[in-house]
């Protein structure tokens, strides 16, 4: 496998941001996450949590909470707008004030209809929800102090809201409050602060749930409002309540980064008299939960820690699998750093702004993708809004930067910049794909999320977000064909310079290999199909977010996910099973001749930290970006303080 | 004669009947006790084997279902202490559950868990052979299977495996935990309690971890909750009557109140004790009892108030010797950790415990805690002195030695002095002088020294409170003293320096002479007591010699390999234990003769660690020979395996031994004694049965106390008839010599015959021999005449 020359980088501070909320959306099995910077992620839950979207945020977006309502995602923020997505383009379609100041919650009612926000002034709006828009339609009666959460009843003709103090069950058809549940503080010294109630879910069978700042899930009975059970979770705050599809099991979130399952239980066995009984536990995070979901075979939870945390509930888990593994996503699951090979340069892409070498700035937006050119003469990034070009010279260490001005008006932003691999061509992609220099457009339905270039400037290959892989001849500007559709997104991809076979790596962690001269699978992919992967590197929980070839041996195709890299070497035979996985350190120390017998296509690597990306530059030098996750732990703030046994 | 093995601990879980009594397993017995006055009210007794498990009878709460490895079931009323009925189920049984509706379960010996049908039939003793197996592979520990709401399932624990079994699916749900999860805890169950009114399983796991099941009668879809509080495994797990609470307690020694309601919520009762091995509670709820590894129970009231304690003589590790506190007789040695136990053996309970280290001992494996090692009283009893250590292990030794002053009006003993690193090493031995003019003290280390401590008034400070300090130091030629012992009126000192026995005098500290007698060192010191003191005593790993101290000569020695030699403080005797080839023999001497005065050949197994002399409160009068050395103490000894036992012997037949029917004893004996030791033993009389008839029938159908009294009076001279008939053969040579015996002999049935008559109806008068000789005569003659002249 040869030794190379490894740059080790650690000085791209990537710092991910913390997660505000979660929604499912059980129909397409989506989960939409919300990020304190506004970001908005999209994960599909069926294809092994592989981080399908992301639609970067601004500045000022604090979002505090997201609605499904059927494929259409809301979400509202302290800055008291409510804000509808456009999923297609990952951008956000259109923004309303509700006029209400912050808004601290928004949720939707199982039928679709209406949406109801929460605001700081204490009133609960109702949305009306139309084909292209919302629209107001009217308020709830009006408390004192503000509407921290909200639940509708299923039927949707009750609301419950979550104050200070106090719970307040609305009726939707009079606007009149019916019903007010009044909450115990805490004891001791959080007695004279006021309860928040964090989070209330309103049950189909008449009971409200509720999670308060002094540590209480309490259950309630909505028809006499009285309190039925209270359960002291925790010291600290209760942030967050989700309750399963069935209604059989709820997750609660706390402040000191537990995650507490509750569950829906006959006391005797055999008898309909159930009870809420705690059950498990669960301390993936740090950090306060800020969010949690029910997701009908995992607990998916995110907070403060910016861990997005899938637990399975292996109870409902048949077999051992990629389903029950616990999966812990840290990175985001694309590339933040690109690389000019013959330059020599690493250009890096923060929320803010983009470091190559040097530090440079941004406006307000986010800036979504960005690319600099094999030659390093170039850089382009994209924001929500605009996209740019920068001429780079580099000259003795002296770095000039000269935007490029009056570009195309078409190139009004993009999803993913791609350029050729001489420099010459830059390729853009929305929804639209853009050739840039010269400058032509192709048309497709759904967001673009990757883009590769061969090595030649013959084929261009993207993929989007419905899984579709599309290849263009670039010599005649048209759509060359569409590469057979899998199940699993493409999670990284790219053309070998060689023999031009585009080499795709799944979320479910499926590698394929696609001859686009010949229009059909290689006889490798058809052979790897066949085999089947060892086991071991199916159940690895990261996608793949880098191919690169090696210059020098046509043969050796290198990854890497979050935990390791990995050369493969299509002409040594696929593991079997039963072989050993992780073989160097075996074939080491086996004789010359044993060693052949013994070594398998995938050379695996876990020497390195948790890696953003992984080069294989034109001098056989190897540049490994490493974030390690300690790094980030470091830079949060300060966990709720816990006694610990034996400290 | 046999040495009894005490019945002082009890090995098994206590049971409530209602809040009254508290039943629990002690070897072979069943105690009864109160749990308001913690006395023993009854001891159900008839079990020939260990005592395993005791259960209250669900369908009779005033009778108790208990088990033992004789292979029985045995019924009781424990009220009252009568047996009801004995089960014969042929195995040893382990562990005993039960179940209202039907039958009882047990689990025997090949780790089954049966359910055993109890024929319903007059008689007392039943075969009760009609068993059907439930769970195979069970664990041994009865904590490890529990019965569950009702009794509709049966759950038990082994290794890493839950297995419950409902009995009217007949299905079995086995739920197996990983070996180590990524923190390494260790998951393997260690007992296992069911919630009497829901469907709820607690499990308690090595690592401290408790695990609440619930949803069990599926396959996937089960649940649990973790909670975790202890630091190492939890020893046992138990519900409240009414399934509010949930108790557990471990190592800890810390009883755990868990609410059921809110997991999170728990109180605490700290500092019960030893280890905690059982709890359960009453019936109505209202009392726990937690039963503790160091022989102890602690009965609780609901509300985590401590209500009463039950303890026996502490089982632990023992250091110090075997000592009789002169006051209160009681037997004194290690108890709790840090502590000195007093402990009654005429009353079988502790009079109290003694903090010698007064420090919190840390109930944590590994930890180097400061112990008590040796202890002395002196001879009146006033003074205590105690050596405590720590660090006996690693190089760095620290002790002290702490003189105790008995307070008269506290009824305890205070602290009066402490001398910290009394010396440079370890105290090995150390002992009073017997002297009644100073109170002295002397201790041997191994710094080859030893020291004289002696009560003196400290002139600087108040004069009433005097303290001890250091009077002499001695060595003798750099060598390690073992062994200190003085004589008996406390003038001489006799130290042991490897293979030297050195004298002292204690007057004026001068090394008056060495007695030495190769090979190898002196093991025991020991001098001889009351006509025998001139007498010094010393053994080796070869041999026992006696010195004439007044010669300064050896006397006599003997080749033997003893291991333990005492003084009786009572008497000349001297006991000495010897090893041989596995089991302990004993022998009983005087220092005068080389000659055993009683030898008891493999008295037990093992190596006896520790003995004492206990006083008896009054001298016996014993008519055995043989054991004449134990009418004025008991002999008590300890074995390896820390199991005390009681040379007891069998005292001598009095009235009120027949009356107050110790046949317990008997039985005891006969159970335990080989072919040849029961021929050894004086049988007891046949009379009894007379006396029982006569005790077991009412008092109204009796006849006049004064006629029974001679009755009585006479039973008990039944013993003597043997030696009657021998004056009578006597007399019956003699009357072959003289001529007119033939006179006599009539005159002696006759006298007898009076006699026995004597005991029905007043007697005669006595009549002087000349009248009795005319009186025959008048019967001899022949009276027919008087019958002619009355028929003429």
């Amino acid at each position: 496998m040869g030794e190379f020359n490894v740059h080790r980088v650690r000085f791209f501070d990537y710092m991910p941001s913390a997660i505000r909320a979660l929604a499912f959306q059980p129909q397409r099995e989506r989960i939409a996450v919300a990020r304190t910077d506004g970001t908005v992620e999209i994960f599909n839950r069926a294809d092994c949590f592989f981080q399908e979207k992301v639609i970067p945020g601004r500045q000022q977006a604090a979002t505090e909470a997201l609605a499904w309502v059927g494929d259409r995602l809301f979400s509202a923020g302290l800055n008291g707008e409510i804000i509808e997505y456009d999923l297609d383009n990952n951008k956000t379609k259109y923004t309303i004030d509700a006029y209400g100041g912050p808004i601290w919650s928004i949720t939707s009612n199982k039928q679709g209809t209406h949406l109801a926000v929460g605001c700081e002034d204490g009133t609960v709006k109702l949305f009306e929800v139309h084909e292209d828009r919302i629209q107001f339609e009217r308020n709830l009666a009006k408390q004192k102090g503000r509407i921290i959460s909200l639940s509708w009843h299923p039927s949707g003709s009750k609301i419950v809201a979550g104050m200070m103090d106090v719970i307040h069950i609305f009726d939707t058809e009079t606007g009149q409050s019916v019903q007010r549940l009044l909450v115990d503080r805490g004891v001791g010294t959080s007695r004279s602060q006021e309860c928040v109630v964090w989070s209330v879910v309103y049950l189909s069978d008449g009971t409200i749930i509720s999670g308060d700042s002094a540590g209480k899930v309490k259950m309630w009975d909505s028809r006499t409002g009285t309190l039925i059970k209270s359960h002291q979770v925790t010291k600290w705050d209760v942030l967050t309540l989700s309750v399963s599809q069935d209604e059989t099991s709820l997750a609660v979130g706390t402040s000191e980064g537990h995650v507490v399952q509750f569950q829906f239980l006959s006391m005797v066995l055999g008898q309909e008299d159930k009870e809420w009984v705690r059950t498990r536990t669960f301390k993936n995070h740090t950090h306060d939960v800020r969010a949690v979901l029910e997701v009908n075979t995992a607990i998916v939870s995110g907070g403060m820690d910016t861990q997005f945390v899938v637990r399975p509930l292996l109870d409902k888990i048949d077999e051992r699998g990629q389903a029950s593994a616990l999966r812990n996503i840290q990175f985001p699951h694309r590339r933040l750093v690109s690389c000019a090979r013959k330059a020599g340069l690493l250009l890096f892409q923060y929320p803010g702004h983009l470091e190559l070498w040097r530090y440079y700035s941004n406006g307000e937006e986010h800036i979504c993708c960005s690319a600099v050119s094999p030659c390093g003469g170039w850089i382009a990034y994209s924001t929500v809004a605009s996209f740019r070009l920068y001429r780079l010279h580099c000259e003795n260490n002296n770095v000039s930067i000269i935007k490029v001005s009056k570009l195309p008006k078409v190139l009004s932003s993009a999803n993913q910049i791609c350029f050729s691999s001489d420099s010459s061509h830059l390729f853009v992609a929305s929804t639209l794909l853009i050739f840039y220099l010269p400058s032509s457009s192709q048309g497709s339905g759904q967001a673009i999320n990757l883009l590769a270039a061969s090595e030649d400037g013959k084929w261009l290959a993207s993929a989007n977000s419905d899984h579709e892989v599309q290849i263009y001849n670039l010599n005649k500007m048209k759509p060359h064909c569409t590469v057979p559709v899998h199940s699993s997104g493409v999670s990284a991809m790219a053309i070998h310079p060689t023999t031009n076979n585009l080499f795709m790596v799944h979320a479910d962690q499926q590698l394929t290999e696609y001859s686009v001269e010949k229009k059909q699978y290689t006889d490798w992919s058809r052979q790897v199909q066949r085999h089947g992967l060892h086991s071991l590197w199916l159940e690895r929980d990261t996608p793949v977010t880098n191919v690169t070839f090696n210059p020098k041996n046509p043969a050796h195709i290198v990854l890497h996910d979050m935990y390791m890299f990995c050369i493969i070497d299509q002409t040594l035979p696929l593991p079997d099973q039963r072989s050993q996985f992780y073989n160097q350190l075996t074939l080491r120390s086996m004789p010359e001749k044993e060693r052949k017998k013994h070594s398998h296509a995938f050379k695996m690597c876990k020497i390195f930290k948790e890696l953003l990306f992984v080069e294989l530059m034109e001098d056989q030098s190897l540049v490994v970006v490493e974030r390690p996750l300690m790094d980030i732990t470091a830079q949060l703030p300060a966990p709720v303080r816990q006694k610990k046994f034996a400290t | 004669m046999l040495p009894s093995k005490q019945r002082l601990f009890q090995e098994r879980p206590a049971y409530f009947s209602k809040t009254m009594f508290l039943l629990c397993a002690s070897g072979d017995l069943v105690k009864v006790f109160s749990t308001s006055t913690e006395e023993c009210v009854h001891v159900l007794e008839g079990h020939t084997g260990q005592v395993t498990g005791v259960i209250l009878n669900p369908t009779n709460h005033l009778q108790v279902y208990s088990c033992s490895a004789d292979g029985t079931i045995r019924l009781w009323d424990f009220i009252d202490g009568i047996l009801i009925k004995i089960f014969v189920c042929g195995w040893p049984i382990f562990s005993i559950y039960t179940q209202v509706s039907k039958s009882v379960f047990v689990s025997p010996e090949n780790f089954q868990l049966v359910a055993l049908h109890l024929p319903k039939v007059p008689e007392q003793e039943v075969e009760a052979r009609e068993m059907s197996a439930v769970l195979c592979n069970i664990s041994s520990n009865p904590g490890s299977t529990a019965m569950g709401r009702g009794g509709e399932y049966v759950a038990s624990v082994m290794g890493r495996q839950l297995t419950v079994y409902f009995f009217k699916k007949l299905k079995t749900y086995r739920f197996s935990l990983k070996a180590t999860d990524k923190k390494g805890a260790k998951n393997a169950f260690t007992c296992v309690a069911c919630h009497p009114k829901d469907d709820c399983i607690a499990t308690g796991h090595e690592d401290g971890k408790i695990r609440l099941w619930r949803n069990f009668n599926q396959k996937k879809e089960y649940t649990y909750s973790t909670q975790h509080w202890h630091h190492d495994a939890v020893g046992t797990l138990c519900f409240t009557t009414e399934g509010m609470h949930l108790l557990s307690g471990g190592v800890e020694s810390v009883l755990v109140q868990w609410h059921c309601e809110e997991v999170n919520k728990k109180d605490f009762l700290p500092r019960l004790g030893g280890a905690i091995s059982h709890i359960c509670v009453s019936p109505d709820g209202q009392m726990y009892s937690t039963s503790h590894l160091d022989n102890k129970i602690n009965i609780i009231h609901c509300s985590l108030k401590l209500s009463a304690v039950i303890q026996g003589l502490v089982k632990g590790n023992i250091w110090t010797d075997l000592m009789i506190d002169p006051r209160t007789r009681a037997l004194v040695m290690n108890g709790r950790p840090g502590h000195l136990q007093f402990y009654s053996l005429q009353q079988d309970k502790q009079l109290y415990s003694l903090d010698i280290v007064q420090q919190e001992y840390i109930n944590q494996e590994g930890l180097d805690q400061f112990e008590v090692m040796r202890a002395a009283f002196s001879v009146g009893g006033t003074w205590l002195a105690t050596v405590e250590e720590r660090g006996r292990c690693t190089s760095d030794l620290e002790s002290s030695l702490k003189l105790w002053v008995y307070n008269e009006k506290a009824q305890s003993f205070e602290l009066n002095t402490t001398i910290t690193a009394a010396h440079q090493d370890r105290i090995m031995h150390m002992c009073f002088s017997p002297s009644t003019e100073t109170t002295m003290l002397v201790t041997t280390a191994w710094d080859n020294q030893f020291k004289v401590w002696l009560l003196g008034l400290d002139s600087d400070t108040q004069k009433e409170h005097a303290s001890w300090s250091c009077d002499y130091v001695g060595s003798y030629h750099g060598l390690q003293p073992t062994n200190c012992c003085f004589s008996s009126d406390g003038s001489l000192l006799a130290v042991s320096f490897k293979e030297v026995v050195t004298i002292w005098s204690s007057d004026t500290w001068e090394l008056l002479t060495t007695l030495c007698q190769p090979p190898g060192p002196i093991r025991e010191l020991c001098f001889g007591r009351l006509s025998c003191s001139k007498y010094l005593l010393g053994t080796t790993a070869k041999n026992l010699f006696c010195w004439n101290l007044l010669t300064c000569s050896l006397e006599w020695s003997t080749p033997m390999d003893v291991c333990l030699l005492r003084s009786d403080p009572l008497s000349e005797n001297v006991v000495a234990f010897s090893l041989h080839s596995g089991n302990t023999d004993l022998f009983v001497f005087r220092p005068s003769e080389p000659r055993p005065l009683f030898t008891q050949k493999a008295v037990c197994g093992g190596k006896v660690q520790r003995c004492v002399f206990s006083p008896r409160e009054e001298p016996l009068d014993s008519c055995d020979e043989r054991f004449q050395w134990l009418n004025r103490s008991r002999l008590y000894f300890l074995t390896e395996l820390m199991v005390p036992l009681l040379v007891d012997d069998s005292v001598a037949v009095t009235p009120f031994y027949l009356l107050l029917g110790k046949h317990r004893q008997q039985q005891e004996e006969k159970q335990n004694s080989g072919v040849s030791q029961a021929a050894d033993r004086v049988q007891p009389p046949q009379a009894s049965v007379a006396i029982k008839e006569l005790l077991h029938t009412p008092a109204h159908v009796l006849p006049a106390a004064s006629f029974l009294c001679s009755m009585f009076v006479n039973s008990l001279l039944i013993s003597n008839t043997g030696k009657g008939k021998e004056p009578a053969e006597q007399v019956e040579e003699s009357e072959k010599e003289e001529d007119d015996s033939e006179e006599e002999m009539e005159t002696h049935d006759y006298e007898q015959e009076v006699r026995t008559q004597g005991s029905v109806e007043e007697a005669p008068p006595l009549l002087s021999k000349a009248e009795e000789k005319e009186l025959r005569r008048v019967r001899k003659t022949d009276f027919s005449w008087v019958t002619n002249l009355a028929s003429s």
